[in-house]
């Protein structure tokens, strides 16, 4: 059921440099989070979602006090499929990296999608979050995203 | 006969076709064994392989002549007759033929081509019919790669051995050798196939012999590898490859100039390449070529050549801004490689022909660029581009200037003097003498003229010291070049000086103030025999740069700049003895450093002065030494200043003084050698300071002073040799005697003075005290650094000194007595025994007053004193103390034995033990009784923990004493013994011991001994350590202030846990390591202790699957709350555990 790429031919920037912070103070801070999802493997291309721009360090805001992480994503092509799983990405590598007490928030960007109001609703949507990645094909591509070592 | 048997039987298992590899190589070791020990002759062998020689099944003949070519090949020292060699290497010759078993003949050929001639060498028309029946019979092409790497080398070797038999070969062999090359693509082949050529080249060197024809077909081969390019990486070691490929390549091409009229097209060409590691390699592969192709030949090539290296190093420059250009205001550029390479090209041809000087001058964009360079005078608007190619186009006209006179000739005569006049300086007219005038000018403020000027200068520096040697100077005056110099050097330098001396300069002309002081420092380190400036002049420019270096420390860039110019002339003067000079630079540079460290101005930014010292210094020995000289008037200025009047400030200044000593200036003599004298003129001069000031400021001990002092006098010592030191001791000692030292500490009496109590816990600061102080301290660092063979005078009163010092809690006393023990003869020979005294003797009094004083003092605290400090509890915890003291110095008496290896470091052991065990009832010698009886219940665990501590001592490297520097005696492994003494003891006394206080400080003894231990040795008691470890880490993360034990105990568990022959005994306590590591991963006095915690679970995450899967769930859930670490480190620490668990 091959159906061919949604978005045949993305832009690829480069990466951006990164140097280990040695700065106090060591509080979350969105810098910190965005060091963790950077390298999150494209599901459709062998790049990095910061290479593809779907991320970038002003896309996450952080709110230590309160423990809310909100992430803005941009989808390469308004009428991306794949928005979905790269959010399921995102939402799984930071279960991993943060302590559970942080609530994740985890949205389109305003405008870069059709059908933003559903996508959202559906990332933010803890049963269906946990029912997709119940799902033995989509636990497959997500965990194939996080632990690529194609880049 | 027996051997005839023996090697039938190693035969048959070589020609086996099942046997191995390993079996193969056996039996040819032990045939050639055969041969070498004469039990068997090569005729035999033939004979009995005659069978396997000779048979028509080809996998057996190929096997049989390979074991006779491999047992050759061993056989290479062994002589052998002229007839085995001839008919062997007919056989061999006549099997290349035998395609199928031409392995073994070429193996064959090769082993006996490579005999050296005292062992029987195959002769030259044996060589030649080789050469023939390789070109006739092999095809080369047509074997795999390890057959074909052993026919180049069957050919190198031919060429290279017997060129001379196979020169008549002509076409045949270069026919032959184009054919077999052709088409190769193995690296290491390759590098052979080149090699192979340039011995064809040097075989045929005739540019109209048989080569010539053939040159252009074996170009044809050779051109199509350049330039050397991987294209499918393998490994790390592609780069050394692809370099020696390449040099062998290089090599080839450059082998004949025959080559040059297919080369240098082909290399021209790959010039305008777009790949810049190919214009790399052409540039560098040129430059070699140029050498060995000739002038002539290349004259063709010159307006090519200086095309391509302008458009390379000029047109677009793609020099980067070096770290260091600040420091040269702004003009420092690292040339990528290919500019480098084009210099280096420029270089050569420079050096072939002037034609290629007339091409760079008569280029008009050099010209235009220059003269419009000039004309703009503001170095502020000159943009990074037009500085990059200033600096291009000063490093060309450099390297014109500097390939010869003649073409520096020209140099000077198109451009000198438009520079000059840029910069608005007239030649010094003859009558005007060279003196510095009040009217001299400011020259004009043109950087572009005033950085080719130096660029020009530094040029001619070139060429000088390099004529210098076999010129006269007569030569050098009739050149232009030098007429010129010659003319405005004087002018030149006035000008650098007064505008370093005019007061407009500020950090705006930083890049000015480099110049200028790069001028100066040029023109000053032009040879002696041509000399462009006078004297007067040369003297003017040094008291320049020596007043920036005295007054101007707060401009930092000028200063940096001038100090390091000074230097360099310095270094000069030192390459080129010439005395003259040497002795302006001495009374000019040297003297006024020294009067700047001497005089009480050093206040301000003193360490920027010592710094200057220093360096101008280090130049020359004869400098050193007089700088030396200041710094010692300093020292005792400054010294007794703050000794004597307690000035706050001298004592600064008198520790930074003794700093610069101890790091700096002792370091450099030991280095140059020999000087012994500074080190014992230092050491006695400090001593006579003390000497001459009688009384010391009453004032709290500002101990950095007496640190300083005690460093250096340590070093100091440390570097004389044994009558050196000698002196220094009895000097000393002589002080100590007179100022009474002796009996004031006690000596000889049986009871402790009031004076020897009072040193650390008497309120009442006496004068007195701190002198004494100061020279126990002192003479502790002369003992702690002497050779063991020095004598030392009275050694009883010494020892006896050292001991009461030490109970009165004296550290330095301490080390001291354990240097004595550490070296002292256990023995006494000769006649200087009654000087000297044993190490017995030393024990036995350290052993005798140690215990006695301290039953003793106890005594004292129950009786007696009580004038001074009734109703206070000072008394009790005095004695208390004097045991810690006791403790301590026992533990550097055990270190001391331990290091030389004596066995009453034992004693010293057990005895610490039992102290460490006082609470517990296991104490039942007499001496710890009266120990405990005599202490406060409340004091007695913080003995155990002074005895537990010791073990640090023991085991621990020290700075302070024992060690290389101060000559300690250091058996090898001496750590490890420790460690497998103490070990068993440790740990049975932990299964034993029933008081938890006392367990505690068992497990405390036990981790400072494990973490200074080596690995190897703990690895292998890892089994039974891991328990106790854990059990360590468990007691010791009670307490916060341990933090620093449990640390190093951590880094041994990581260490364990890493290295491979610790897993069996990490896989048996999987469960109790992690759970100890989870608990200190919540640790929260010490980010460096969670960190390694984590890093430790990481690596436990390797262990065997079945192991550590049911801890999973445990480590993932007590990882998930170091993700909430305050510490970004440990989060990300945290977040690779978990996902190395999370896939366990």
């Amino acid at each position: 059921m091959t159906l061919g790429l949604i978005n045949a031919n993305p832009v690829v920037h480069a990466k951006k440099e990164r140097h280990a912070r040695t700065d106090d103070p060591h509080a979350v801070d969105p810098l910190d989070i965005y060091e963790h999802v950077r390298d999150i493997r494209d599901p459709e291309h062998p790049y990095s979602l910061e290479q593809l721009s779907v991320l970038s360090e002003d896309s996450v805001t952080v709110d230590e006090k309160l423990g809310r992480i909100l992430i803005t994503f941009t989808p390469t092509i308004q009428h991306c499929s794949m928005a979905t799983v790269i959010g399921l990405c995102l939402r799984e590598k930071l279960k991993d990296c943060f302590p559970p007490h942080f609530k994740v928030d985890i949205k389109v960007a305003p405008g870069s999608h059709a059908d933003e109001e559903s996508v959202n609703k559906q990332l933010n949507d803890k049963e269906r979050v946990a029912a997709a990645l119940e799902n033995p094909n989509l636990r497959q591509l997500v965990e194939e995203c996080l632990y690529s070592s194609e880049l | 006969m027996g051997g005839s048997t023996e090697c039938v039987k190693h035969i048959e298992l070589y020609v086996n076709s099942s046997a191995t590899s390993l079996q193969q190589e056996a039996s040819v070791n032990a045939i050639a064994t055969l041969l070498k020990n004469d039990t068997l002759n090569i005729e035999t062998l033939v004979r009995e392989m005659e069978m396997y020689l000779t048979t028509t099944d080809h996998i057996i003949r190929s096997r049989g002549i390979l074991l006779l070519a491999e047992v050759l090949a061993k056989l290479t020292s062994k002589p052998l007759t002229d007839t085995s060699i001839h008919s062997l290497i007919g056989f061999f010759s006549e099997r290349l033929a035998d395609w199928k078993a031409s392995r073994g003949a070429i193996v064959g050929c090769l082993a006996l081509l490579g005999r050296k001639k005292e062992v029987g060498m195959v002769t030259d028309s044996e060589a030649k019919a080789v050469a023939l029946s390789y070109l006739q019979n092999l095809q080369v092409q047509a074997l795999g790669q390890h057959d074909r790497k052993l026919s180049f080398r069957l050919m190198e070797c031919i060429l290279d051995h017997y060129a001379c038999a196979i020169r008549d070969l002509g076409d045949v062999l270069l026919y032959g050798i184009c054919e077999a090359i052709d088409e190769e693509k193995d690296p290491d082949c390759l590098v052979l196939v080149f090699h192979i050529i340039e011995s064809l080249a040097k075989l045929y060197p005739d540019p109209s012999g048989p080569l010539s024809k053939f040159a252009q077909d074996l170009f044809e081969i050779l051109g199509s590898y350049f330039p050397i390019h991987f294209t499918h990486r393998k490994g790390e070691d592609d780069d050394n490859k692809r370099e020696e490929l390449s040099r062998a390549l290089l090599l080839a091409f450059a082998s004949t100039p025959l080559f040059e009229p297919f080369s240098m097209p082909l290399l021209l060409e790959k010039l305008s390449s777009s790949l810049p590691s190919a214009k790399v390699e052409s540039f560098r592969y040129i430059s070699y070529c140029t050498t060995q192709y000739g002038s002539d030949r290349m004259v063709k090539y010159a307006q090519a050549l200086w095309s391509s290296v302008k458009e390379a190093t000029f047109i677009s420059p793609q020099s980067t801004v070096s770290a260091e250009s600040e420091l040269t205001g702004g003009m420092g550029f690292l040339d990528n490689d290919m500019m480098t390479q084009a210099f280096v090209l420029l270089q050569e041809v420079m050096q072939q022909d002037i034609i290629f000087t007339n091409l760079v001058l008569s280029d008009k964009d050099i010209n235009i660029f220059v003269n419009s360079l000039i004309e703009s005078t503001d170095f502020g608007d000159i943009s990074l581009l037009l500085r990059q190619k200033l600096h291009a186009a000063g490093h060309i006209l450099s390297v014109c200037a500097k390939s010869s006179a003649a073409s520096c000739n020209k140099v000077f005569e198109s451009y000198f003097p438009l520079l000059m006049n840029a910069l608005g300086i007239s030649p010094a007219k003859p009558s005007q003498k060279s003196y510095l005038d009040d009217d001299c000018s400011v020259f004009k403020l043109n950087f572009g003229a005033l950085y080719l000027c130096i660029d020009f200068l530094g040029a001619c520096r070139c060429l000088t010291a390099f004529f210098d040697n076999f010129t006269l100077v007569s030569d050098f005056a009739n050149q232009t070049w030098c007429a010129m110099l010659h003319r405005f050097s004087g002018p030149l330098m006035k000008g650098f000086i007064s505008f370093l001396g005019s007061n407009i300069v500020d950090s705006g002309h930083n890049a000015f103030v480099y110049l200028c002081v790069k001028g100066l420092q040029t023109l000053s380190t032009f040879p002696e025999s041509f000399v462009p400036v006078s004297k007067h002049l040369y003297d003017c420019s040094l008291l320049m740069l020596v007043s920036i270096v005295t007054s101007e420390i707060n401009k930092t860039f000028s200063w940096t700049s001038a100090l390091k110019a000074l230097v360099e002339i310095g270094l000069f003067i030192d390459n080129c003895p010439d005395s003259g000079r040497a002795s302006s630079y001495k009374s000019t540079v040297v003297e006024k450093i020294v009067f700047l460290i001497s005089s009480g101005d050093i206040t301000s930014s003193s360490s920027l002065k010592l710094q200057a010292a220093y360096d101008i210094g280090a130049t020359r020995k004869e400098f050193m030494v007089r700088i030396v000289q200041g710094l010692d008037e300093a020292i005792a200025v400054h010294f007794s200043a703050a000794y004597e009047l307690g000035n706050l400030e001298s004592d600064k200044l008198a520790t930074e003084l003794l700093d610069t000593y101890s790091n700096k200036v002792l370091p450099w003599f030991l280095e140059t050698g020999d000087s012994e004298e500074i080190p014992i003129k230092f050491a006695l001069g400090i001593w006579a300071n003390i000497e001459n000031s009688r009384c010391i400021n009453p004032r709290p001990p500002d101990n950095n002073l007496l640190g300083a002092t005690m460093t250096a006098m340590k070093k100091a010592v440390g570097s004389c040799t044994v009558e050196g030191q000698e002196m220094i001791i009895n000097k000393s000692y002589e002080l100590l005697l007179e100022s009474n030292c002796f009996e004031s500490m006690g000596f000889q009496s049986d009871n402790c003075s009031s004076k020897l109590k009072g040193l650390q816990q008497n309120h009442n600061f006496g004068s007195s005290t701190y002198r004494y102080e100061w020279l126990i301290s002192l003479f502790a660092s002369v003992v702690i650094a002497l050779r063991p063979q020095a004598c030392i005078p009275n050694g009883k009163m010494m020892v006896q000194l050292f001991i009461s010092a030490i109970l009165n809690g004296h550290v330095s006393s301490a080390h001291a007595l354990s240097a004595l023990v550490n070296k002292l003869p256990s023995k006494i020979t000769g006649i200087n025994s009654f000087r000297s005294i044993s190490l017995e003797e030393v024990l036995d009094m350290i052993f005798g007053s140690f215990f006695r004083t301290s039953s003793n003092g106890s005594m004292s605290g129950n009786d007696g004193h009580e004038i001074d400090l009734s109703g206070l509890k000072l008394d009790t915890l005095r004695i208390q103390s004097a045991k810690s003291n006791v403790v301590i110095g026992l533990a550097w008496i055990g270190k001391a034995l331990l290091m030389r290896g004596h066995v009453k470091v034992k004693d010293i052991t057990m005895t610490l033990l039992g102290l460490l065990m006082l609470d517990g009832n296991i104490g039942d010698s007499n001496q710890l009784q009266e120990w405990t009886e005599v202490c406060d219940e409340e004091y007695v665990p913080q003995l155990m923990k002074c005895a537990a501590d010791s073990f640090h001592i023991i085991m621990s490297d020290s700075e302070e004493c024992l060690n290389r520097r101060y000559h300690a005696v250091i058996r090898p492994l001496y750590k490890q013994r420790f460690f497998s003494s103490v070990i068993p003891i440790l740990s049975s006394l932990v299964v034993k011991s029933e008081s938890s206080s006392v367990r505690s400080m068992l497990y405390r003894a036990f981790a400072h001994v494990v973490s200074d231990a080596p690995l190897t040795a703990i690895l292998s008691e890892a089994k039974k350590l891991i328990p106790i470890l854990l059990d360590c880490l468990a007691i010791l993360s009670m307490d916060v202030l341990d933090k620093d034990i449990i640390y190093n105990v951590l880094l041994v568990v990581s260490g364990l846990l890493t290295d491979r022959n610790g897993e069996e005994a990490v896989i048996g306590n999987a469960p109790r390591i992690i759970n100890q590591l989870i608990d200190l991963t919540a640790y929260s006095q010490s980010m460096a202790i969670r960190e390694t915690a984590i890093q430790c679970l990481v690596a436990m995450s390797e262990l065997p699957h079945t192991r550590i899967y049911p801890l999973k769930t445990q480590v993932l859930q007590s990882i998930s709350k170091a993700l909430d670490d305050p510490k970004r480190i440990i989060r990300q620490e945290a977040v690779r555990c978990r996902s190395a668990w999370a896939s366990v």
